[in-house]
């Protein structure tokens, strides 16, 4: 109840603070940390077009929260930075959000369909129309400390998966943590799920197979995925238990595990962690020599306009900017991510050669991409079942039923 | 004459309180049953769909979401109600005998509830790190342990965060009780002086019985803190309970999922609702209920 309160605040305070000038466009979003950049992009976007751009940032778990409050009283900012998949789709069939497409907004005729898939609306007509422009395209893989290793006298690259494993059981013996990944908290484990699982489950061609129900969850394979991931518990790191998140950045960063299974947004923090870090990235071993190699890769957000905003000729223009190569450059030169505007090149060495990696070897990162719809929510419950497998309750094949059955509650394709 | 100016009277004194219940309690509680019975996109209502959703609580996967977590409100009260209010009781005996220092101990012991929980569950979690907590330092050095994650296993977890929570709230019972053994008159302890009475059988026979009205208060304010137990949990284990949803609570499913867990903005408010409704529910009844059976059982003086 505590909580409808805070919500009504919200909503009040939203109301009032949304009555604004006449060319001044408001934007909100979660990137709390992105504040100096976008702030440096409102000025510079004033001097091109003389509109003022206010950007507004809140706490990334509070941000759903915020913003569905205030576009349920009819308010909300001009200019939305929206997730992607079922983030922005949930937003888009409740009709609030502008449907963008190289009609009102020219640039984004250079955008490829895949990343356009994470800003399409999901129940019709909405999922007929695009409702945002991708920011950014992220991919997985896995991270390891050059420093490390060479001080462990690892000097050859695994070829195989197996191989990989045994580097792991090396340097176990000689007392150094091989991966950084704990089961301290669950999105940490989606991530190792969607590095070790394609390799299993057999990546993009499962993906389809499950969208379009011609397997389900209970597949061998899927079940084989996650078995994998829980087999590198005994190579976490001490207390793994309650190694979450930060805590992998920090063991990984300063030098005190070997590996991390992440993705190419925590490139940046872990060079701010440790300048001195020497590591790269590179995609899970093929199970076989020369066998096929997977790289999961998402489009991470948009930009939106929200349907209700009484600036839309300012707003699209500038969604157009926010399309162009221009802002892409320097979206990957100063936030050292990889900007989902077509043809941008990464000056970061780590991401321009992982960039070019995962462009060849691109899978979705399947429950992010595919299964974020509605609840039960795919990601929800791998991640808290894997941690629960590894933490001792249940089985792999005890959790892809029970992922099976709680994605058939409304993924239609599955329910047989 | 008299009477009816009487009740003009009580009507316009608790008016403004009456008038404060129904818009933040009851409107609210209404409305959450109302919300309940529909379908919901994002923050729009879709179509009426009766009782659909609480259908929906009990079938898989929310059926098992929601027992867990009425389990875990259940295990709250149950410590809560012995070790807290008992470690309480214990407390405020000891203060109420006027110990050397007597007003520092009440204050150290009173302390802790007026820090933020917010702050209590970070400061937790400091001690209790994993690489540089000095508690699981001390833990791991003194009993020779490979491992020590109490916030991070999900066997532990629970049992950790009842103790941090023990650990903040017990002052708030203990000067409950000690304010209620303050106002049992002296008197009584001086006839059982006289009468020769050992110090057990004074604090069994006159302290606790007289203690009536301070255990109902007690009780009943443990049992909905237990059952709407947030914020700890939420700190601790975000809004899945996390580790492996063993910090779940059901005030802690329905911010989920109405709200979406953060990470994902996925949200449904009918069953978010649902999930309140149930709790108002249990609440109402048990302190209800509780509140009749515990004041028929207070002495009456």
């Amino acid at each position: 109840m505590k909580t409808a309160f805070r919500t009504l605040g919200l909503a009040l305070a939203v109301c009032a603070g949304s009555a604004s000038y006449a060319t001044e466009l408001s934007f909100w979003s979660w990137r709390v940390e992105d504040k100096a950049f976008y702030d440096t992009i409102a000025k510079d976007y004033k001097a091109i077009s003389g509109d003022d751009v206010k950007f507004q940032a809140y706490k990334n778990t509070e941000y759903p929260t915020v913003l569905a409050a205030a576009l349920a009283a009819g308010g909300g900012p001009d200019i939305i930075h929206t997730r992607a998949y079922g983030g922005l789709a949930a937003l888009a069939d409740a009709d609030y959000l502008l449907a963008v497409n190289k009609g009102n907004v020219p640039n984004l005729a250079a955008f490829g369909d895949g990343v356009m898939l994470g800003a399409m609306g999901r129940k019709p007509p909405h999922d007929k129309n695009t409702y945002g422009v991708p920011f950014a395209t992220q991919a997985l893989g896995i991270f390891y400390n050059k420093q490390v290793l060479a001080k462990a006298g690892i000097t050859a690259m695994p070829k195989t998966w197996d191989e990989f494993k045994n580097i792991c059981k090396t340097l176990k013996e000689k007392k150094v943590a091989c991966i950084a990944n704990g089961s301290g908290d669950a999105p940490g484990l989606e991530q190792m799920f969607g590095v070790i699982g394609p390799n299993f489950y057999g990546g993009t061609a499962y993906f389809n197979s499950v969208v379009n129900g011609s397997k389900n969850f209970t597949d061998p394979g899927f079940i084989k995925a996650i078995e994998e991931v829980v087999s590198f518990k005994e190579y976490m790191p001490q207390n793994q238990m309650s190694v979450g998140e930060n805590e992998s950045r920090t063991l990984f960063a300063t030098g005190m595990a070997a590996y991390y299974f992440t993705g190419t947004w925590n490139i940046d923090t872990i060079k701010e962690l440790n300048p001195k870090a020497e590591f790269d990235i590179m995609p899970a071993p093929p199970v076989t020599v020369g066998g096929p190699v997977f790289v999961p890769t998402f489009a991470d957000g948009n930009y939106s306009i929200n349907a209700k905003s009484p600036k839309r000729d300012a707003a699209l223009k500038f969604l157009n900017y926010l399309a162009s190569k221009e802002f892409g450059q320097r979206f990957t030169t100063e936030l050292r991510q990889q900007s989902a505007v077509p043809g941008v090149k990464a000056n970061d060495p780590i991401l321009a050669s992982f960039g070019e990696q995962s462009s060849r070897n691109g899978t979705p990162f399947l429950m992010l991409v595919g299964f974020r719809y509605q609840n039960p929510n795919g990601s929800v419950m791998l991640r808290d079942g894997i941690q629960k497998v590894i933490q001792g309750t249940g089985t792999p094949a005890s959790l892809a039923g029970e992922i099976q059955t709680g994605l058939a509650t409304w993924h239609k394709p599955i329910q047989k | 004459m008299a009477a009816t100016r009487r009740t003009a009277w009580i009507t316009l004194f608790t008016a403004p309180a009456l008038v404060m219940m129904a818009v933040f309690m009851v409107w609210p509680a209404i409305s959450a049953l109302g919300y309940s019975l529909y379908d919901w996109n994002a923050f729009t209502r879709g179509g009426f769909v009766g009782l659909k959703h609480f259908v929906r609580l009990t079938e898989p996967p929310y059926r098992g979401e929601l027992l867990a977590a009425l389990k875990h409100n259940s295990i709250t009260f149950a410590a809560v109600l012995t070790v807290q209010n008992g470690l309480a009781l214990l407390l405020a005996f000891g203060l109420y005998r006027r110990p050397r220092g007597f007003a520092f101990f009440r204050g150290t012991v009173f302390l802790p509830v007026i820090l933020s929980l917010v702050i209590t569950g970070y400061l937790w979690q400091l001690f209790l790190h994993p690489l540089f907590g000095p508690l699981t330092k001390f833990a791991m050095s003194t009993f020779n342990l490979d491992e020590f994650a109490p916030l991070g296993d999900s066997r532990l977890a629970l049992a950790t965060a009842i103790v941090i929570s023990i650990w903040r709230n017990i002052g708030f019972p203990t000067l409950v009780f000690l304010a209620g053994m303050n106002a049992i008159p002296e008197e009584i302890y001086k006839a059982a002086e006289l009468d020769g009475a050992s110090d057990w059988q004074t604090f069994r026979r006159i302290t606790l019985p007289n203690l009536g009205p301070s255990f109902t208060i007690v009780v009943i304010l443990s049992f909905i803190g237990a059952f709407e137990w947030f914020e700890l949990p939420f700190v601790i284990g975000g809004a899945t309970g996390n580790p492996g949803n063993s910090l779940d609570t059901m005030a802690l499913m329905f911010y989920r999922l109405s709200f979406g867990d953060g990470s994902s903005a996925v949200t449904d408010l009918g069953l978010g609702a649902a999930v309140s409704v149930v709790l108002f529910a249990i609440v109402l009844i048990g302190s209800h209920f509780g509140a009749r059976f515990l004041r028929q059982r207070e002495v009456q003086r």
